[in-house]
């Protein structure tokens, strides 16, 4: 079947892990964004933004302080959710009260701010940065050849997406989350601080981002477009998906990822525009989104 | 929208008057006046030919987020199209330049049509993402679309002649023209605000569940507001492509999008002349900027997050608002 239509099982099976590559990432800032989206009715643009800050922060951490990858796994995300502290506290709470265009507008300028800063410096040429010793080369898996590298973003997406999921769905933590997501004033007088709740989600959204972004950074290399380029596609991958649902965004992120890398083995040209397609036919049928519920 | 906002629709809107309308009046004239004599004066005409470009693009943008409180985060997809299909008409098949902008406003208006018929299937801040996302589209196809010209644009787009008479070629012609175009569309925005259509697409901004409920079809207003202002930015890419003499990639992206987002918020949401002064105010910074390297993009988002945090009505908006009290 597939010799008949002149593609090698190769091919398939190589833009099959690219997809389900390019599918990780978008999972994980889609999810990024649900989760900011859920708690603070805030569609955070500057998510591309911070994923390429923390790309950067993982190269500095190599850079300038000898920090390897494991190392910046752990940091980047920890450095990422301060940023995201300080973006909420100084700026996004005083928009909470208004409409939620203008948390799109902020976040807009901010992300701008960000990318503008690293091109200055750094060009739109990328940076290389070396995937760790431990990870380096092929992983046969009988019918194709993985390089490990590649294997070990999609498990470790995977499970982050999971983790993530368990915590917002089956946890108390959790739960308080989306009580205060329905009703925050009520939460608030049960004694919980909803404000800081607001700044922990807030900065949590953005160490997905960041922890995203170190990741990205052995595959893509680092580059001051990186988040722009993606940050467009999620934001048609969540309009597929809907932000009502946690497991949805990381579903949908995944699924349109592989259809992604299809297309590219059956007709390339259209690889770029399928996840838009995909948007425009599912605004037609389902307007609120595969998983989503109509506000 | 929160319950105090939707009192508000009730009341009458707040006409200007007496002195305020005098300012205003003496404002547009003064601001007629300069443009007139701008070329005399010896400011660099294609500088302020370009701008004017713009000035009618935002304007066009403001229809929408000002008036029908839709923000859409993908208008240079119109802009764009617009530059590339006038530009090609002009180039390729020798179009007279008023029939190479009709080119272009139709193109807008279709591409328009498409997009406002998916995006309005969605409200707020999901509205903005589709349409982010379907301009983001329309860029890759003028990426890799065979008359667009790829990476290098559509080059040396030739003026023509006016009703194939009147020699573009000549600056003062082709200011003239620019200037008749800018202010016809201009007006006719602050028309289409001002008419009881107008009120229609406030009433739906104000409160949409209460339009519906008076026998509104509120999609079809929104549908048709946005086909509107897509043919008059489809009008201001075309008219930029023969001032410039260049359709690129630029145009279409999503950082020009953001850009005008821009010039309507700093120079006020829902104004007539905000959205001209932004403009104005955003492309000059950028050329002085451009000159001594800054870097660009750090300043019109810090613009944004200071428009945002500290004065949301716009520079316009807070003149208004200072001269009522």
């Amino acid at each position: 079947m597939l010799e008949l239509l002149g593609i090698s099982p190769i091919q398939l099976y190589g833009q099959l892990v690219l997809g389900l590559i390019n599918g990780s990432f978008y999972a994980l800032l889609s999810l990024g964004l649900a989760v900011i989206f859920g708690m603070l009715n805030v569609i955070n643009f500057a998510h591309g933004a911070l994923y390429m800050l923390g790309a950067f922060v993982a190269f500095f951490a190599l850079d300038l302080l000898g920090l390897n990858y494991w190392a910046a796994l752990v940091i980047v995300p920890l450095v990422l959710a301060l940023v995201g502290v300080v973006i909420e506290r100084t700026m996004l709470r005083r928009l909470y009260q208004l409409d939620h265009l203008y948390g799109l507008l902020l976040t807009f300028g901010i992300a701008l701010m960000l990318e503008g800063v690293f091109r200055h410096y750094y060009g739109s040429s990328g940076i290389p940065y070396a995937p760790p010793p431990e990870l380096v080369g092929p992983l046969n898996l009988g019918f194709m050849i993985l390089p490990i590298y590649r294997g070990w973003v999609i498990a470790a997406s995977l499970v982050l997406c999971l983790f993530t999921w368990y915590i917002i769905e089956r946890t108390r933590l959790g739960a308080l989350l989306r009580a205060a997501t329905e009703n925050p004033s009520l939460v608030q007088a049960f004694g919980i601080n909803v404000p800081l709740m607001l700044t922990l989600t807030y900065a949590g959204g953005v160490a997905l981002a960041g922890f995203a972004g170190v990741l990205a950074a052995p595959i893509y290399q680092v580059n001051p477009a990186m988040g722009s380029n993606l940050i467009i596609v999620v934001f048609a991958v969540v309009v597929v998906g809907g932000m009502g649902s946690i497991m949805g965004a990381i579903v949908t992120g995944y699924a349109l990822g592989i259809l992604e890398g299809l297309t590219k083995v059956f007709y390339p040209p259209a690889s770029a525009i399928v996840i838009f397609v995909v948007m425009a036919v599912v605004l037609l049928v389902r307007p609120a989104g595969l998983f989503g519920r109509e506000a | 929208m929160s319950e105090l906002t939707d009192t508000a629709a009730l009341a009458p809107a707040p006409q200007l008057q007496g002195k305020q309308q005098i300012w205003e009046r003496a404002l547009i004239f003064a601001g007629i006046a300069f443009l007139v004599a701008a070329p005399l004066l010896g400011v660099y005409p294609v500088n302020l030919m370009t701008l004017m470009c713009f000035a009618l693009f935002a304007a066009a943008f403001n229809l929408l987020i000002g008036y029908v409180g839709l923000l859409s985060f993908g208008h240079a997809a119109f802009f764009g199209t617009g530059a590339y299909v006038s530009g090609y008409a002009a180039k390729a098949w020798g179009w007279t330049p008023e029939l190479a902008l009709l080119a272009g406003a139709l193109s807008g208006a279709f591409l328009g049509l498409i997009v406002g018929f998916l995006a309005i299937k969605r409200k707020g801040i999901y509205f903005s993402m589709i349409t982010l996302a379907l301009s983001q589209m329309v860029f890759f196809i003028a990426l890799q679309a065979p008359f667009t010209g790829g990476e290098d644009g559509l080059q040396s787009i030739p003026r023509g002649k006016l009703f194939g008479v009147i020699d573009l070629a000549n600056t003062n012609a082709m200011y003239a023209f620019v200037l008749v175009i800018f202010l016809a569309g201009v007006f006719a925005l602050w028309r289409i605000v001002h008419s009881p259509f107008g009120q229609i697409l406030k009433a739906i901004r104000e409160h949409e569940p209460r339009s519906i409920s008076l026998g509104y079809d509120v999609s079809r207003y929104k549908l048709i507001a946005f086909v509107i202002s897509c043919t008059v930015t489809g009008v201001a890419g075309g008219l930029k492509a023969l001032v410039t003499q260049i359709a690129s990639l630029t145009d279409i992206t999503w950082q020009t999008s953001g850009e005008v987002v821009l010039m309507t918020i700093l120079g006020g949401i829902g104004t007539t002349l905000g959205p001209l002064v932004g403009a104005g105010i955003v492309k000059t910074l950028e050329d002085h900027l451009a000159s001594l390297g800054f870097p660009v993009p750090v300043l019109i988002g810090a613009i944004f997050v200071a428009c945002v945090l500290l004065f949301r009505r716009g520079i316009i908006g807070e003149i208004e608002n200072w001269m009522k009290r």
